[in-house]
């Protein structure tokens, strides 16, 4: 019994590990998109054009948010993935 | 105005009145969790939607495409602050919440540290955001009504005030979710047709997202590299350059500090206790980011393309500036000139005594000096450009017929009415829940409790209907202040009792009391004492600014002071007991033990 409690201990860890690791995945690349290329790197990104848009005006009012968006719903997916895959999805 | 276009416009927006009030008489309420929550059974692409409209705001609805457009590139951290904010509250906070299952922001503060302290702490911080927020609302209710409407403000905003009185107070949080949806609805629909005619008219796309990025019509000059071109030819700096607007480490700053400000809105996080299950709880922030991308995408489009719209109506002739025929005579202005004129939105000084209109940047020495000593330019002439007037004209510039007209004052009402309802059901379950309930009387029944709920409601709508009625001096200002409160005092204390299970009592109170005070502290220091500006220690400007940073950029930093407060308290008090840690472990599972 004592067995089976520990092994569900170490599972919700390895579950908490594994989440943390996805949420700094994705916060790496809202940070790198919403405040390196659309900010920090805007200047050197407007030598460069997407149709119309400099490149750094397009990815500070256009492309970041698309990005956030894209974000999110990887997220949701890949934890309801997650959440299955150590048997603690909601029944 | 013209009798039938007034009485079009009340039309439409008596129309819209009427279907929240249906909703509302649908959505009654008769039970505490279907009044704070919903009864969590809300589809969360619903929820989505109410989402969006319960967060974008009048200000996003009327302020945010002039704001965009008088910025140009720096702009970009409003549209990115709040927008990416939902990325955090969808990573960091949502699904947790959500599984932690009760009913008010507070509610989890005070669980989560075991302490009747922290819980008040955590309801001051509400209401000082959520009430400076609402004020902005009132505004924005009031400049729909007397502006676009021409009606008295008194009885706009007393008009406005009874049909959320009628959905709120009956319907709770179920009558204003599904009254949102519906104002979501009204308010993107009015928002997009506008914007969609002037991108074709200026570029002939009709996807104003991608229009922004295209050539003008019967041009072969893409229309952001003339709006540069002509900016710098009037003595401006480029729209799209990095330049101008504010600086780097300004626009860095804010743009970190609306992100976990929009994270720490009380009235948007507790939208996701609405929903059924902790999966939906992370879908539905994507759904609301999607709704609100639909105007956020848009609006960046819609303040370049008015912005454009003008200087092609101020200039016949691009190419020589200097000409005085190249400039508008005050005798040919269109007729939505004169109009907006009226409302002293839009104002002109013939300063030079041409008869012609001369727009430039006078700020500019250099440029205005060229400019006297060439052209016999005395200033720029148009004196006054009221940032607003870039959405709220903009049906009139596009030349589009009245109905539109009545429907952007109608999204303008739903924008407001939507926040305002959420807002109001934050701070009216915070008054009935964390206080009555919590703490103050404990024992009261549930009937109690829903009779508390809706007469606070209606005592939030009274407060908030007087506000707007007499707007203290400072309403310009509190926005910044809502967004450095959530973003110093509630973000930072939730997500340490998420993610860092040995945060006790101790510390949460002191980390919410350290980053409320740096961040209030720093703001009145350039702002003045509750915003009395005779009371400012320095002057607001950047030569006196900590290292350059502006008031409305330092929520992050009262954020760190927040943690790191919180984290050496924390290491010199007791850890917190056993229980709660099995709380947090409980939180962090999606499935119920």
């Amino acid at each position: 019994m004592s067995d089976s409690g520990n092994q569900v201990t170490k599972d919700r860890g390895q579950y908490w590990q594994q989440n943390l690791k996805i949420i700094a995945g994705c916060l790496a690349v809202w940070a790198f998109v919403g405040l390196g290329l659309s900010i920090l790197l805007a200047d050197f990104l407007n030598n460069f054009s997407i149709g119309g848009y400099p490149l750094g005006f397009w990815f500070a009012q256009q492309g970041s948010i698309y990005t956030f968006l894209v974000i999110i719903f990887f997220y949701a997916w890949r934890m309801n993935k997650l959440d299955r895959e150590y048997d603690v999805d909601e029944n | 105005m013209e009798g039938s276009q007034q009485i079009i416009n009340l039309l439409v927006v008596g129309v819209t009145f009427a279907l929240y009030i249906g909703i509302a008489i649908w959505a009654r309420t008769s039970s505490t969790s279907e009044f704070y929550v919903a009864g969590k059974g809300i589809n969360p692409v619903a929820n989505g939607m109410a989402t969006a409209a319960d967060w974008m705001s009048a200000a996003s609805f009327i302020s945010m495409a002039g704001l965009i457009a008088f910025l140009g590139f720096t702009g970009g951290a409003y549209l990115m602050g709040w927008t990416g904010g939902y990325v955090l509250m969808a990573l960091l906070l949502a699904p947790y919440l959500r599984k932690f299952g009760k009913f008010t922001v507070p509610e989890f503060i005070g669980d989560r540290f075991y302490s009747r302290t922290a819980r008040i702490v955590a309801v001051v911080c509400l209401l000082a955001i959520s009430i400076t927020y609402v004020i902005g609302q009132m505004r924005g209710v009031g400049i729909a009504f007397s502006n676009i409407l021409e009606v008295p403000l008194t009885v706009g905003l007393v008009s406005g005030m009874f049909v959320v009185f009628i959905y709120a107070v009956f319907g709770g949080m179920k009558g204003i979710t599904y009254t949102q949806i519906a104002q979501y609805c009204v308010m993107i629909f009015a928002y997009t047709v506008p914007a969609v005619f002037i991108s074709l008219i200026v570029t002939g796309v009709p996807i104003p997202q991608i229009g922004l990025g295209s050539t003008m019509t019967g041009s072969e000059t893409h229309l952001l590299t003339a709006l540069d071109q002509t900016l710098v030819d009037l003595g401006f700096t480029q729209y799209t350059a990095t330049e101008g607007g504010m600086s780097m480490l300004n626009m860095f700053l804010l743009t970190i500090s609306l992100m976990i400000g929009t994270a720490g809105l009380p009235h948007v996080i507790v939208r996701f206790f609405t929903v059924p299950k902790i999966r939906d709880a992370r879908k539905s922030a994507g759904w609301a980011l999607f709704f609100i991308a639909l105007l956020y995408t848009t609006a960046p489009a819609v303040g370049a393309m008015a912005t454009w719209n003008l200087l092609d109506t101020l200039i016949h002739d691009r190419q020589n500036i200097g000409e005085p025929e190249s400039h508008l005579s005050y005798d040919d202005q269109p007729a939505w000139m004169e109009r907006w004129a009226e409302t002293g939105l839009l104002r002109f000084d013939d300063k030079n005594e041409d008869g012609r209109i001369q727009y430039y940047n006078d700020a500019n020495e250099e440029f205005a000096q060229m400019a006297q000593d060439e052209w016999g330019w005395e200033g720029s002439e148009l004196t006054r450009l009221d940032r607003d007037i870039i959405v709220l004209a903009n049906p009139e510039i596009a030349g589009l017929p009245t109905w539109v007209i009545a429907l952007v004052a109608a999204g303008g009402i739903a924008a407001a009415l939507s926040t305002a309802a959420g807002l109001l059901l934050a701070i009216s379950s915070s008054i009935s829940h964390d206080l009555l309930k919590g703490v103050f009387t404990p024992n009261i029944s549930e009937k109690g409790e829903m009779l508390a709920a809706r007469l606070s409601m209606a005592g939030a709508i009274l407060f908030a209907g007087y506000l707007g009625l007499n707007p203290p001096g400072f309403a310009a200002e509190v926005v910044a202040l809502a967004f450095g409160l959530a973003a110093a005092s509630l973000f930072p204390t939730l997500m340490m009792g998420i993610f860092y299970k040995k945060m006790n009592r101790e510390g949460a109170i002191v980390g919410m009391l350290a980053g409320l005070v740096v961040t209030l502290g720093y703001i009145f220091t350039y702002k003045g004492f509750m915003f009395f500006p005779q009371l400012a220690l320095l002057p607001d400007n950047a030569d006196y600014w900590l290292f350059g940073i502006n008031p409305g950029s330092f929520g992050v930093i009262g954020a760190i002071a927040n943690v790191v407060a919180a984290m050496v308290v924390a290491k010199l008090t007791a850890p917190p007991p056993a229980h709660i840690q099995q709380l947090v472990e409980s939180v962090r599972v999606p499935r119920a033990d």
